[in-house]
C-alpha cells in the first residue's frame, strides 16, 4: 500500500512574496523508500512537504511543475505530522482525536473504534482512549498525533520536524513509535535537522539547494562524505562533527544572586542555588520539574511562593534590601535580563531596530548612545539587513537571535535563558554559544535552563539537576 | 484558569439527556418567564430549578461555585436600586440623608434579582452537565448544524484555556524588557491593548496551524462525514422539552391566579 512520488520541475511562490519558496525540484521516490530531506533553513523543505500533502491551495500562491503520487494528484493517501503537538490535536479525548480523521474520510461508524484502538496500539500509546489530551506530555501528544495520521493508513507519510518541540525523552518516544509503527512498505519523507537522530529511520538523503533544485541525493554516507562540510557550515547538524567547548577562562567571581529555599508549589519544590559572576550555570531536569518556573523566579518576574531571592548589594544598587520581584521594570532590566523560550512573547514594537532600542530608551540612555548600541548588536548578531523588518515575520533562528540581543541591549549583569537553543540550526547554535561565552568571560553571570546536553557540554561550568515532579503529570 | 468541564454525576437521569434537548428545554423554560415583571413567577421557577438539581446530578455547592458571578451581579442590582431608584414608595426602612430605603425599593430589587437567577440558572445547569464534545456531536447529528461550524468551534474552544497562560507569560516577558504599566491609568490601558494585540497575534498563528492540521486530516473536504459517537434523540428528550414548557406555563398561571402577574409589555 506504499505510494510512489514523482516530482517534476516543482516550484512554489507564496502570494505576495518576490522570491520562490522552493523551485526546480525533480525527485522520484519509490514505494517504501525512507527519505531524509535536508537543506539550510530557507531551502523550502516545509513548503515541499506541504505541497506533497496537498496543503497549498491554488489561490494562495503560484506554482510550477507537477507532483504525482501513485499517478494521482497530491493529497489523497498522504498523512503529515507537524512540529507543534498543541496545535495538531483537535478533540479533548485521545480516542476522539484519532477518530476525527476517520470521520472526515467517511469511514463507517462500525469500523471506527477498531481502527482507533489499532492505531493507538501501533504507536504504543500507554493510556485508555478516554485519556484527556490536555493531560498528556508533549511526547505523548505527538505520539497521539502520529496515531491520528496512521489510522488513515497513508501510503505516504510526511514528518515535518516531529521532534523539534520535544525534550530528549519525548523525542526518543516519537522515534521509537515511528520505528515500530510504520509499515515496511509505507513511503516516508522526513524533515529533521538533528540528523544523527533521524538516520536510523532513513535509507536515503536528499539535500535541497536554497537557490532552487536538488544539490545531492543518495545514501547517507555518500552524501555526507561529499557535502558534509558545506552542509555543516550552512547550519545542518551533520553527524560526527563536534563543536569545540567554551569553558570559563578564569575562576568564578563574586556571588550575584542567591536563592534560599526558592520555590513555587506545586510547580517548583524549594531550591537553593547561587549565580556567580563569570560563571555559566546550567539548570537541568525532566519536564515538569519546574525549570522554567525557576528561571522566572530568578528573573524577578514571579513572586516567590516559598523562600527568597537575594541580590548582592553590587547587583541591586539603589534597590539593595528589596527582593528583585519588587523592583521597577526599567531597573530590573538593567540588572537581570531574561530570554524566554518563545521569542515572540517578548516582542513589543513594530521593527527589529525599535525592538533593540526599547530597553536602552526605557532605562534613560541618550539617543546617540542608543543608536550606537543598536547598530553594534545588529551586526554582532547578523541582523543588519533586517533592521526595518517586523519581529513577527522573522524565521525561528532570527527571532531567537533578536530575543537574546534585546536582553543584551541594556547590558544586564545577569542573563537568564530558557531553552535558548531549542530548535536552532547548527550555525545559530554555535553563535549563541560564542555570544554567551563571551558574556560570561567578561564577568557576567549566566544561567541557562536547558535540555540540550551538547549545549551544556559546550558552555556550562556548573550544573544543577532539578528532581522530577513529586506529583503525577496529570496534576500539572 | 477557565474550567469548562462538566461537574455533574454522569449517570443522573436528566444529565444523560441529549445535549440539544437540554439546551432547548432550558430556553423553553426561560422564555415565558421573561414576559412578566413580578417576583412570584421567578421565585417559583427558582424553586423548580433547585428541585430538579438532584435529577441533573449537580451538587448545590458546586453549582454555587459556578454561579458566583450571578451573586456579584445581584449585589450590583441591590446597590444601584438603593442609590438611584426613582420609585421610593412604601414604608421607609432607613433614612440616611440622600439614601432612602423603602419597602417599594426592596420589592423592585428583589423582583429583578429573582428574575436574574431564574433566567440564568437553567443555562448554568445545562452547561455544567454537558460535555462540549457531546454538545457539538448532538448539534451536528440532531440539530443538523454544519460540521464545519460545530466541530470547528469545538476545536477552537479547546484552545481557550491556553489564552490565560499566554497572557501571564506575555506580561512577565514584557516586564523583563523593562515594560510595565505601573499605576498610571492611561499607561495601564495602553499596556492592556498592546498585550491583547500580542495575544491575538499568537492566537491567530496557533489557530491557523490548527486549521492546516485539520485540513491535512480531511476536515471539510467534501466527503460525507461519518460519526464515531452516536447521539440519540429519544422520547425521553421530547418529554423533557414538553415538561419544561408545561412547568413554565404553570408557573405563569400561578402568578396570574395570585394576581401578581405584571406583563412586560402593556
Amino acid at each position: 500500500m506504499g505510494a510512489g512520488v514523482w516530482v517534476r520541475g516543482f516550484g512554489w511562490r507564496h502570494a505576495g512574496r518576490r522570491g520562490w519558496a522552493v523551485r526546480g525540484v525533480d525527485l522520484r521516490v519509490e514505494r517504501g523508500e525512507r527519505v531524509l530531506l535536508l537543506g539550510p533553513s530557507g531551502a523550502g523543505k516545509s513548503t515541499l512537504l506541504a505541497a506533497l500533502a496537498g496543503l497549498l491551495p491554488e489561490d494562495s500562491g503560484e506554482h510550477e511543475g507537477t507532483i504525482e503520487i501513485d499517478g494521482r494528484p497530491v493529497g489523497e493517501g498522504v498523512g503529515i505530522v507537524f512540529q507543534d503537538p498543541q496545535s495538531q490535536l483537535v478533540m479533548s479525548r485521545s480516542g476522539d482525536d484519532v477518530a476525527f480523521g476517520l470521520e472526515n474520510r467517511g469511514v463507517p461508524t462500525g469500523q471506527i473504534w477498531q481502527r482507533v484502538d489499532e492505531a493507538l496500539d501501533r504507536v504504543g500509546f500507554p493510556y485508555h482512549r478516554d485519556r484527556p489530551t490536555a493531560a498528556l506530555s508533549g511526547g505523548e501528544q505527538q505520539r497521539l498525533a502520529l496515531a491520528g495520521v496512521l489510522a488513515l493508513r497513508p501510503g505516504l507519510l510526511l514528518l515535518d520536524e516531529p521532534t523539534a518541540n520535544l525534550d530528549p525523552a519525548g523525542a526518543a518516544l516519537i522515534r521509537a513509535a515511528l520505528a515500530r509503527a510504520v509499515d515496511a512498505d509505507t513511503t516516508l519523507i522526513l524533515v529533521e535537522h538533528r540528523v544523527a537522530d533521524a538516520l536510523p529511520l532513513v535509507d536515503r538523503v536528499v539535500v535541497l539547494e536554497p537557490g532552487g533544485g536538488v544539490r545531492a541525493d543518495g545514501p547517507p554516507d555518500t552524501v555526507f562524505a561529499a557535502h558534509g562540510d558545506a552542509l555543516a557550515a550552512e547550519g545542518v547538524w551533520v553527524p560526527g562533527r563536534t563543536i569545540p567547548p567554551r569553558r570559563a577562562t578564569a575562576p568564578a567571581g563574586e556571588v550575584l544572586l542567591t536563592a534560599e529555599r526558592l520555590g513555587q508549589p506545586p510547580r517548583l519544590t524549594p531550591t537553593d542555588l547561587t549565580v556567580r559572576a563569570g560563571e555559566a550555570l546550567a539548570v537541568l531536569g525532566p519536564n515538569g520539574a519546574g525549570k522554567s518556573t525557576l528561571a522566572l523566579l530568578l528573573g524577578g518576574l514571579l513572586r516567590p511562593g516559598t523562600g527568597r531571592l537575594v541580590a548582592s548589594p553590587e547587583l541591586a544598587g539603589t534597590d539593595s534590601g528589596t527582593a528583585p520581584h519588587r523592583w521597577r521594570a526599567p531597573a530590573l532590566t538593567r540588572r537581570i535580563g531574561s530570554v524566554f523560550q518563545n521569542p515572540e512573547h517578548q516582542f513589543v514594537t513594530g521593527t527589529v531596530f525599535d525592538e533593540l532600542a526599547l530597553g536602552p530608551r526605557r532605562t534613560g540612555a541618550a539617543e546617540p548612545a542608543v543608536r550606537d548600541r543598536v547598530s553594534e548588536l545588529l551586526s554582532r548578531l547578523r541582523l543588519d539587513r533586517l533592521a526595518a523588518a517586523n519581529p513577527y515575520t522573522l524565521s525561528g533562528g532570527e527571532a531567537r537571535r533578536l530575543s537574546v540581543a534585546t536582553a543584551l541591549a541594556t547590558a544586564p549583569r545577569v542573563l537568564l535563558c530558557d531553552e535558548p537553543t531549542f530548535g536552532q540550526d547548527r550555525r545559530t547554535w554555535r553563535e549563541l554559544v560564542d555570544l554567551l561565552a563571551d558574556l560570561r568571560d567578561t564577568g557576567n553571570g549566566m544561567v541557562a535552563v536547558t535540555h540540550d546536553a551538547e549545549f551544556v557540554a559546550a558552555l556550562a561550568d556548573r550544573t544543577l539537576m532539578l528532581a522530577p515532579p513529586a506529583t503525577s503529570p496529570e496534576a500539572r | 484558569m477557565i474550567t469548562l468541564e462538566p461537574i455533574a454525576r454522569p449517570g443522573a437521569p436528566l444529565a444523560r439527556r441529549n445535549p440539544v434537548a437540554k439546551v432547548a428545554a432550558a430556553m423553553l423554560f426561560v422564555l415565558p418567564l421573561m414576559t412578566t415583571l413580578d417576583p412570584v413567577a421567578p421565585a417559583i421557577a427558582i424553586a423548580v430549578e433547585l428541585a430538579v438539581l438532584p435529577l441533573f446530578g449537580v451538587h448545590p455547592g458546586l453549582l454555587a461555585r459556578r454561579a458566583w458571578p450571578l451573586l456579584a451581579a445581584a449585589g450590583g442590582i441591590l446597590v444601584t436600586l438603593v442609590l438611584f431608584a426613582a420609585d421610593r414608595s412604601g414604608r421607609v426602612l432607613l433614612d440616611a440623608g440622600p439614601v432612602v430605603v423603602t419597602t417599594g425599593v426592596l420589592t423592585t430589587a428583589l423582583g429583578l434579582i429573582l428574575r436574574l437567577f431564574a433566567v440564568a440558572l437553567p443555562g448554568v445547569i445545562v452547561f455544567a452537565t454537558t460535555d462540549p464534545t457531546d454538545l457539538a456531536d448532538a448539534l451536528v447529528q440532531n440539530a443538523k448544524a454544519p460540521a464545519r461550524f460545530a466541530i470547528g468551534a469545538l476545536a477552537a474552544f479547546r484552545l481557550v484555556p491556553l489564552l490565560g497562560q499566554e497572557w501571564q507569560l506575555i506580561t512577565m516577558a514584557r516586564r523583563a524588557r523593562g515594560v510595565e504599566a505601573g499605576r498610571h491609568p492611561i499607561a495601564r490601558l495602553r499596556m492592556f491593548v498592546s498585550t491583547a494585540y500580542a495575544l491575538l497575534v499568537g492566537a491567530i498563528r496557533r489557530g491557523t496551524r490548527l486549521a492546516v492540521a485539520m485540513d491535512a486530516r480531511g476536515f471539510d473536504s467534501g466527503v460525507p462525514r461519518t460519526v464515531a459517537r452516536r447521539q440519540r434523540f429519544s422520547a425521553a428528550d421530547w418529554l423533557l422539552m414538553v415538561a419544561a414548557t408545561a412547568t413554565a406555563g404553570a408557573t405563569l398561571a400561578v402568578s396570574v391566579v395570585l394576581g401578581t402577574f405584571r406583563p412586560l409589555i402593556g
